[in-house]
């Protein structure tokens, strides 16, 4: 057993279960957004809007969004620790990254709610 | 024109600040030999040539190394299937420290295969004569047991090029899941919960090229994913 506290789940398998579920619902997002494009050729800000008014959508948004930050957690985390050897350079790139993450999804939030 | 070209791997760390490529001349006579035996010839022109052999014939998995690129046992691979414009390139085992020549030192891929316990563990009463199996319970430990620990798959792996301290590698995770397949072991549940954390199994990307370097045909890639079955099946 090897220990780490800078991984998101604590765990390889909570890990692994997070990035591969954040996966699917990332798909799932980008599939209906072209879906969406390619129903809509004359998209206008009022239609586009509309589409975002509705709570579903925001809902469905959120979770793209708190998904993506997971997802990016756990894959930048592996990329640090497979690639940065220096602790001081390793854990200065997973605060900036976290920090990253963290900022963007407040940012996310109020871009949903905000309007 | 039978003569090959062979670029081969020199360090010797007492009298060798860097390690060099130095190029040999071999005559094949026009026959498909395997690497061993190019590397045999290459030691009477040049005796100081330090490299690892036993049995010949791909049983023991001490010739291990890295051959036009892909690694492999030089006892059972043939000149054909490597050489490409008349020219072979040896190296080590990649990722792992050259102690000389084509020899590494194998101390970190043992140490992860030690940490999984390769033995069967089972702490009820043993029976009078032996622990019985069905021909079904055998039949799951095809495809596991026959690996011979030659570190081909391990040191193939960019996982156990960036963490093999912490990453236990296709052949250690391949005989841990030989003995989490084995009906006679009732370790699993200690065994799974040492490979739960981010590093130990979960550093398995799945690139296969463990699968594409085995010599003897084995399929780590598979038994990580039944162990990752397990695990998620003991924790949801």
């Amino acid at each position: 057993m090897v220990t780490n506290i800078t991984n998101l789940g604590r765990s390889g398998l909570s890990d692994w279960l997070i990035q591969r579920v954040s996966a699917l619902v990332l798909a799932v997002y980008a599939l209906f957004l072209v879906a969406y494009l390619l129903f809509h050729p004359h998209l206008d800000y009022v239609t586009w809007s509309g589409l975002f008014a509705q709570t579903w959508m925001r809902i469905f948004s959120l979770l793209a969004f708190i998904s993506m930050a997971a997802h990016a957690w756990v894959g930048l985390w592996t990329i640090s620790t497979d690639y940065l050897k220096h602790t001081g350079a390793r854990f200065g790139f997973q605060a900036v990254v976290i920090l990253a993450i963290f900022v963007f999804l407040v940012w996310g939030v109020q871009v949903l709610w905000g309007a | 024109m039978s003569s090959l070209q062979v670029s081969v791997y020199r360090y010797n760390p007492e009298t060798d600040s860097a390690p060099y490529m130095q190029e040999f001349q071999i005559d094949t006579q026009g026959r498909d030999l395997m690497v061993l035996n190019v590397l045999t010839m290459i030691k009477d022109q040049d005796s100081s040539l330090a490299f690892r052999r036993s049995c010949r014939e791909g049983v023991c998995g001490s010739d291990g190394m890295n051959m036009n690129g892909k690694n492999g046992l030089a006892c059972i691979t043939a000149l054909s299937e490597v050489v490409k414009d008349n020219k072979l390139v040896l190296r080590p085992l990649p990722g792992l420290p050259v102690m000389r020549d084509l020899v590494v030192d194998m101390g970190l891929f043992y140490k992860q295969y030690e940490r999984m316990q390769p033995y069967l563990q089972n702490d009820t009463a043993a029976p009078a004569i032996e622990r019985l199996q069905s021909p079904e319970e055998r039949d799951k430990l095809d495809g596991l047991y026959e690996c011979i620990l030659c570190a081909c798959c391990s040191t193939s792996c960019p996982s156990f090029w960036w963490n093999p301290d912490k990453f236990v590698g296709p052949a250690g995770l391949l005989q841990a899941y030989r003995f989490l397949a084995d009906s006679r072991d009732n370790a699993t549940q200690a065994r799974l919960a040492e490979l739960e954390d981010p590093f130990s199994l979960f550093r398995c990307r799945g690139i296969m090229n463990c699968v594409s370097v085995c010599p003897k045909g084995l399929n780590p890639t598979r038994a990580i994913g039944k162990i990752r079955e397990m695990l998620l099946s003991n924790a949801t």
